[in-house]
């Protein structure tokens, strides 16, 4: 984290002045002068950087150039808008994922399992903004379904607002998450198939089956078990992606997440927002790999360290 | 009468893209309540699939093209999949070759075992649990209760061949077909499991068939013995009768190969060349290439024929028949 804050901080300081973008073109030299020294913008860059890391330890990642907020706030106030997008995109493209791909693996020599094959081709080679353009397109404004863009009403659950306990809000979720759980689906269906394929070549399976079990406990229990451990890893390296780069089908359907205050920020060169968007992503995969790493040693024994004996 | 198992005939065939593999060639036999089968024969001469195919485990797209499998007088190749899937486990029990294997990582050795108790009988889980730490006693695990709540990664392969030998034995079952189950573990384990199955089978009346590439293990084991050489039977009869005057070549190379059986400091017998390709078999004897005693009647496929009583072998020229040539005799 500590070395990303440092990349960030002097790429966006390279990059431009944001107070030619603040300030009006009539302003005077003294208005100028008096922007910047309110917002710390006359310091050199190492001393700049000196104060932002001091009131980060203490969690304040200083004010937004922009909204005249705490960064931190901003961000935090649009996160659960793209945690619950990418969530649900994730569980959705995990329960279609997995079972189609292990149908796939199973009978891979069906017909049926070669159209979900090719069917993840197209999802995986799709561009992400392409198919959130052609959702749009049909179910927006050529059959009137689902409305395109926003995030419509929600409820409050615990202070955050969420969407997915209302019908309406989930005419609003449908199509951004369908959009981002598109490829993360294929990706699934073609990671299921092809450990499924690997594990029902496994003695195991053979032995489960001179076992007298049916086909049902086999392949639920015997065969997925197996199949959920890369899946599991895979899944959660997806989420943390897909929560940073929520950001296409964010500023697509205008949904009012931490990516499209990302874009927003990096337009106005809102260095703090930028800089705390970065560090709120990188402070959230860590926990993601942590969750995955204690899910790994439920679904596998091996990995269980502290039974290692 | 019937026997446990009567095998008649028995083809499995693999379609591959060149041509069809038959890895299971006409092969017939029958064992008996209590009777131990020692099946040997090397890689590829189609000892697991003929295995596999009397439980009906044979991964499509192979098949089983033609023969009978009867047993204790019900036709298995004609039943349904769910009265196999009832046989199998229960009825007709196997046993795999490498114990690191047949054991699912992911799930605890208790789980493995009660989920076999319960797929054929409708028991309570203690009950079921039960039965599997008197089962588990019974192949020498120590403190079976705590055992079972383990991984199979923490046992050692000795173990866990303990473990899927006791899986096998939960319904005690009238048929056990063991595919080299002890190749992977180390003599002494070897030893006692074989000293254990050995025992098992004459106090519960358990048919066995041991398949296996060691004619050492099968010496000391089994009652009879089949030799199968590129899907064929190529000798069968009782241990000691094959073992001390084996009629086939191939069995005979099969014996010198085993250290111990020839005098010490001998170059131990080597088969010359390569078991033939199973997409393309030679037309008679599939053993006529390796066979220093070949000649042109060799070209049309010898019958498996009663040379002395209960003593079979498929060859133009058995031993008793064509006795060793100065040169044989010297090599």
């Amino acid at each position: 984290m500590a070395v990303m804050s440092v990349l960030v901080f002097v790429g966006i300081y390279m990059i431009g002045d944001p107070l030619a973008i603040l300030v009006s073109p009539e302003a005077t030299e003294l208005d100028r002068e008096a922007i910047a020294r309110s917002l710390g913008l006359d310091r050199p860059m190492w001393e700049q950087y000196l104060t932002f890391v001091l009131s980060a330890l203490k969690g304040e990642f200083g004010k937004s150039f922009v909204f005249g907020q705490p960064a931190i706030n901003l961000i935090l106030e649009r996160m659960p808008a793209t945690l619950e997008l990418a969530l649900i995109a994730t569980f959705f493209s995990v329960v279609i994922g997995v079972p189609l791909g292990l149908y796939a693996g199973l009978r891979h020599e069906t017909v049926t399992a070669r159209a979900i094959m090719a069917g993840s081709v197209l999802g995986f080679s799709l561009p992400n903004f392409w198919v959130g353009l052609m959702l749009i397109m049909v179910f927006a404004v050529q059959l009137g379904w689902l409305p395109a863009s926003g995030r419509g009403p929600t409820m409050e659950v615990l202070g955050i607002h969420v969407s997915f306990l209302s019908l309406a809000g989930w005419k609003y979720l449908a199509l951004p998450a369908l959009t981002l759980g598109l490829s993360k689906c294929a990706l699934i269906i073609r990671l299921a198939r092809a450990t499924a394929r690997e594990v029902m070549l496994m003695d195991y399976v053979k032995f489960a089956r001179a076992k007298g079990l049916n086909e049902r406990r086999v392949i639920g229990v015997h065969i997925l078990k197996n199949i959920m451990v890369p899946i599991t890893t895979v899944t959660g390296l997806e989420l943390g992606s897909l929560i940073a780069f929520a950001v296409i089908t964010e500023t697509i359907f205008s949904w009012p997440g931490m990516g499209k205050l990302l874009i927003d920020s990096i337009v106005h060169l809102d260095r703090p927002v930028v800089v705390a968007y970065l560090i709120v992503v990188v402070f959230l995969l860590v926990i993601i790999s942590l969750i995955v790493d204690i899910l790994y040693s439920v679904l596998d024994p091996r990995v269980r360290l502290g039974e290692a004996k | 009468m019937t026997a446990t198992l009567q095998v008649d005939n028995l083809e499995t065939q693999f379609p591959t893209r060149d041509g069809i593999v038959r890895a299971v060639d006409g092969v017939s036999f029958s064992v008996e309540a209590g009777e131990i089968l020692g099946l040997v024969g090397e890689s590829g001469s189609g000892k697991s699939i003929t295995g596999f195919s009397i439980l009906g485990l044979i991964d499509p797209p192979g098949r089983i093209a033609a023969g009978s499998v009867r047993f204790k007088g019900e036709e298995l190749t004609t039943a349904s999949p769910d009265r196999l899937r009832s046989l199998r486990g229960a009825r007709i029990a196997m046993i795999f070759q490498d114990p690191m294997m047949t054991l699912n990582p992911v799930l605890r050795v208790d789980t493995q075992m009660i989920e076999t108790v319960q797929a054929h009988e409708k028991v309570s889980e203690a009950a079921a649990r039960a039965r599997c730490i008197e089962t588990l006693q019974s192949v020498g695990i120590a403190a079976p209760e705590d055992r079972l709540k383990s991984y199979p990664h923490q046992f050692s392969g000795g173990m866990r061949q303990r473990i899927a030998i006791a899986t096998a034995l939960l319904h005690k079952p009238d048929l056990i077909i063991a595919d080299e189950p002890t190749t992977a573990l180390d003599v002494t384990i070897q030893g006692q499991i074989l000293y254990e199955m050995r025992k098992l089978c004459r106090d519960t009346g358990t048919a066995l068939i041991w398949i296996t590439h060691d004619l050492s293990v099968v010496a000391g084991l089994a009652d009879r013995i089949m030799v199968m050489y590129a899907g064929k039977i190529v000798e069968t009869g009782a241990i000691a009768t094959v073992i001390e005057r084996p009629q086939h070549p191939y069995t005979r190379g099969l014996i010198g190969s085993v250290p111990g059986a020839m005098p010490r400091g001998k170059r131990l017998f080597q088969i010359p060349g390569m078991a033939p390709a199973p997409l393309n078999l030679p037309p008679g004897c599939r053993f006529k290439a390796r066979c220093g005693r070949a000649d042109a009647v060799c070209d049309t496929m010898p019958e498996l024929t009663e040379l002395n009583p209960g003593h079979k072998a498929r060859c133009h020229h058995p031993f008793d028949a064509m006795p060793l040539s100065p040169a044989e005799v010297a090599s």
